[in-house]
């Protein structure tokens, strides 16, 4: 296995669902930072099997609502002083805006450029959001 | 308070809304002359990018009959939708002019969009197969006037229960009061959606057979089933006429039960029933321009 240095300072994304790491990657605009930021996959775990893991050198604002979205299940860790500071727990947002797109064929949205829409939360256990102008049912 | 509201969806007014409306169309009904003059020198702008004359008509009348004016289109192909103008301008552009505006538009949530874009109420005359509020308040203030109030009936609900949104809106709509039964007569193609069954609060039976659901009905509300629906004409065929009302079949009925629909009929109540006073779908229309009258005062704040 690569060896990855140990965290100084900084957030630890674990308990990712193998696969889940590069769509919060992407989501999360990761690449666009100027920090060290490692993404591994495949990750051997007791309790997953396999899982993604996310490490990130630097103090940033992460967007719960995205993480959250894409895979509620993941632990933020954030790191100082090489040691645990504070540990968050996601939950599924009641709304997300600007992430989803709607599926609906006869929704206005597929004609007329709309910047940002919210969805809201209709059923937590398939994560099932409604679009805030047809009202069609669309996940992640 | 009503007063620059939007009417998007007919379950985002509260009860006690819905009633000041009610309570006004009542009114209206009672005494028009006192309401003739009200909307003098307000406009009403009309957009309806594809074509439904009976409800384009009736906003139209409401409006004309409050001494308002009216002015829009009925063909997206004559307004700037057609120079490729986005809705959002549109509306922008158009709210300047006038003091309440009514669209229809076949893609779902347009008039969602544009009540974020407009200073004027937007009431949604329609979009797609999504909502038509202004049809549900129709079907609600035409229960209140015939049964008094909205609490403790028995509604039948026939045909197209699959894809009819008039009856989806209604249903939604009527159990939000208390004591209400539901009978969902239809097909077995056509019933109910589960989502909506699953929603309701208060109780429903499903039957494939209207001479069954009829004898109990305080409110038998009929349906058409649409052509394009059906993947072929011979599905269509068969299913078309498999729930026609006839003079005979009201045998079974209260005395006192009426009988609804959205209009236009394609053959599903037969002509011998026009004649029968428990018939009310032509009245309905009726009702359906003093909701619009009634509503059009309360969005402008006129009373
Ligand atoms: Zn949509």
């Amino acid at each position: 296995m690569i060896n990855v240095s140990k965290l100084k300072r900084g957030i630890v994304i674990d308990h990712i669902a193998a696969n889940h790491g590069y769509k919060i990657f992407k989501q999360l605009k990761l690449d666009e930072l100027d920090d060290v930021v490692v993404l591994m996959r495949n990750v051997p775990s007791r309790k997953l099997g396999k899982k993604d893991l996310i490490k990130i050198e630097t103090d940033i604002a992460l967007d719960f609502r995205v993480l959250g979205l894409i895979d509620p299940n993941v632990t933020v860790n954030y790191i100082k002083d090489g040691e645990l500071k504070e540990k968050a727990k996601l939950s599924l947002p009641r709304d997300v805006s600007g992430i989803l797109q709607c599926k609906n064929p006869r929704c206005i949205t597929q004609q007329e450029e709309v910047e940002s829409i919210t969805f809201y939360l209709v059923d937590e256990k398939t994560k099932e959001y409604r679009c805030e102008y047809c009202d069609a049912k669309t996940s992640l | 308070m009503l007063k620059g509201r939007h009417l998007i969806d007919p379950c985002e007014f509260t009860l006690c809304e819905l009633e000041e409306i009610f309570g006004l169309a009542d009114s209206i009904i009672h005494s028009p002359e006192r309401y003739s003059g009200i909307c003098e020198n307000k406009l009403l702008a009309s957009l309806f990018y594809e074509p439904s004359t009976r409800t384009k008509f009736s906003f139209d009348a409401a409006m004309l009959r409050l001494g308002g004016q009216v002015l829009g289109f009925s063909d997206p192909n004559t307004s700037s939708a057609a120079k490729g103008e986005s809705l959002k301008d549109t509306i922008i552009t158009i709210a300047n002019y006038v003091d309440v505006v009514v669209v229809r538009h076949p893609r779902e949530g347009t008039a969602k969009l544009l009540s974020k874009h407009s200073p004027a109420p937007i009431i949604n005359a329609g979009d797609g197969g999504h909502q038509h509020p202004t049809q549900t308040l129709t079907d609600l203030l035409t229960i209140r006037h015939y049964k008094n109030q909205l609490n403790n009936h028995c509604l039948a609900v026939c045909g197209d229960l699959k894809f009819g949104r008039t009856i989806h809106s209604l249903v939604l709509a009527m159990d939000r009061y208390e004591g209400v039964n539901f009978i969902f007569i239809s097909p077995e193609e056509l019933k109910m959606p589960s989502y909506i069954k699953e929603s309701l609060r208060n109780p429903y039976v499903e039957t494939n057979n209207l001479d069954a659901g009829i004898a109990s009905a305080d409110i038998l509300y009929m349906s058409r089933v649409q052509r394009e629906r059906f993947v072929s004409e011979d599905e269509y065929v068969r299913l078309k006429d498999y729930f026609i009302l006839t003079k005979d079949k009201l045998q079974e009925a209260k005395k006192d039960m009426i009988v609804m629909h959205p209009l236009p009929r394609v053959n599903e109540i037969a002509d011998d029933v026009d004649t029968d006073e428990r018939a009310v779908y032509f009245q309905q229309t009726k009702f359906g321009m003093y909701v619009r009258m009634a509503l059009i005062i309360k969005l402008l704040g006129l009373e």
